[in-house]
């Protein structure tokens, strides 16, 4: 055991000093050496408005169309040039369109063995009474995943842009509070009536979604229009009781990575030919269709959290 | 194809044309909002109701009101209120 030396020892040594210095506590110019008091730099003011004179002469001289031959004729021409592109535009989308089979007609290239497949076999296949709900999330569920992630990304890319540090979070609060209509009663009122009839109707579309038309990403924005609608009855304050940046993060977490996890068991058992374990049940039941339902829930929750997201962050740049 | 049919889309062409010849903002998205409703109930006409329940909530419902935050955030929206003036209110 070394010898415990006294502190005023120790503040002689060189290793005291060092150290000292290491940590930015001390700064070694200071009081050492003589220093002249540093003024902000400023432009003479003379010399500013002579610059912007010479600006606005020089503006006049480049911008003027009675004068400017060229810009005169430039506009002439920039005018005639996009009326011409327009009208092209519209002409040539016509004619494409014109070029495309009529709707409803055998020799559509829609109608095919794939969409007959569906129709035909889609109920038995997937147990969904909905076809459109079998399709995109049992036959073409891998698409459906990829825009689930499409929309978490962007999320993801408008809080990269609008990401505030910690004091314009503060500012951006105070600014929040005062340009926002607070407390208005009747909004108020309308939002108490209003607010769970949307949400039990958006739970209703997501869990009826292999029934009837419906499903995860129509409920979730209905919920997710429930929510903004509180929120801005409510103000944040209510709000952050059950929704922050943390819940945000775990719902999308849980709901992507289940969404995965499922369908890579379906995909593994059906490339492989093997039986899989999740009954069908009796069409038109509400625990039917495999898993259809939970999917739905999974991919309606990531919608709903996303749209409030979107709406906080807009407004507030965070939640 | 039904005189219903024919009156929305007329009314889906009006929109479309009066959305970008109006100068206000607010009465742009107010005209974009009709325009998405008049779209779920086309879809509703062609026997999609999926689509249509998805139109209106998004098309209808969030994009205007995103729409709304960002015109309010450039004050491009005059607010009814009279302007505060910029003392640090006591919180």
């Amino acid at each position: 055991m070394s010898k415990k030396r006294p502190a005023a020892e120790y503040q002689k040594t060189f290793a005291f000093h060092f150290f000292r210095w290491l940590s930015g506590v001390k700064d070694p110019y200071l009081d050492e050496v003589e220093m002249h008091p540093q003024k902000e730099f400023q432009m003479d003011p003379e010399a500013v408005l002579r610059h912007e004179k010479e600006h606005d002469a020089i503006l006049d001289k480049v911008y003027d169309p009675q004068r400017n031959m060229e810009m005169k004729l430039f506009r002439k021409l920039y005018h005639a040039t996009s009326i011409i592109f327009c009208l092209f535009l519209i002409a040539l989308l016509l004619v494409t369109i014109s070029w495309l089979p009529a709707t409803g007609t055998i020799d559509r290239p829609a109608n095919n063995e794939v969409a007959k497949r569906y129709i035909e076999k889609g109920l038995e296949e997937t147990g969904a009474v909905n076809i459109v709900a079998g399709m995109i999330l049992d036959y073409r569920a891998f698409d459906t995943l990829g825009e689930s992630h499409v929309l978490f990304t962007a999320t993801i890319t408008v809080l990269i842009l609008l990401r505030l540090n910690k004091t314009e979070k503060d500012e951006a609060e105070i600014s929040d509070r005062r340009f926002e209509p607070k407390n208005d009663a009747i909004l108020q009122l309308v939002a108490t009536f209003l607010v769970p009839i949307i949400i039990i109707f958006g739970i209703y579309i997501i869990l009826n979604g292999h029934l009837g038309p419906g499903g995860g990403f129509s409920g979730g924005a209905v919920i997710g229009a429930g929510l903004v609608l509180y929120l801005n009855a409510f103000g944040f304050k209510k709000t952050e009781r059950f929704f922050t940046e943390k819940t945000y993060k775990w719902v999308c977490f849980f709901s992507l990575s289940f969404y995965c996890l499922a369908k890579s068991y379906s995909f593994y058992t059906g490339a492989n030919q093997l039986h899989s374990v999740i009954p069908k049940g009796t069409p038109g039941a509400i625990l039917s269709s495999g898993l259809i339902l939970p999917l739905n829930i999974a991919v309606g929750l990531v919608v709903a959290c996303t749209i409030y997201a979107f709406y906080a962050m807009f407004r507030k740049g965070g939640f | 194809m039904t005189a219903f049919q024919i009156i929305l889309m007329g009314l889906l062409i009006i929109c479309a044309v009066s959305v970008s010849f109006s100068k206000n903002l607010l009465n742009a998205i107010l005209i974009y909002m009709s325009f998405s409703l008049v779209m779920s109930m086309l879809w509703i006409c062609l026997e999609s109701p999926d689509l249509a329940i998805t139109e209106a909530a998004v098309g209808a419902g969030i994009t205007s009101v995103l729409f709304f935050v960002t015109l309010k955030k450039i004050r491009a929206i005059e607010s009814t209120e009279p302007e505060k003036k910029e003392e640090p209110k006591d919180e």
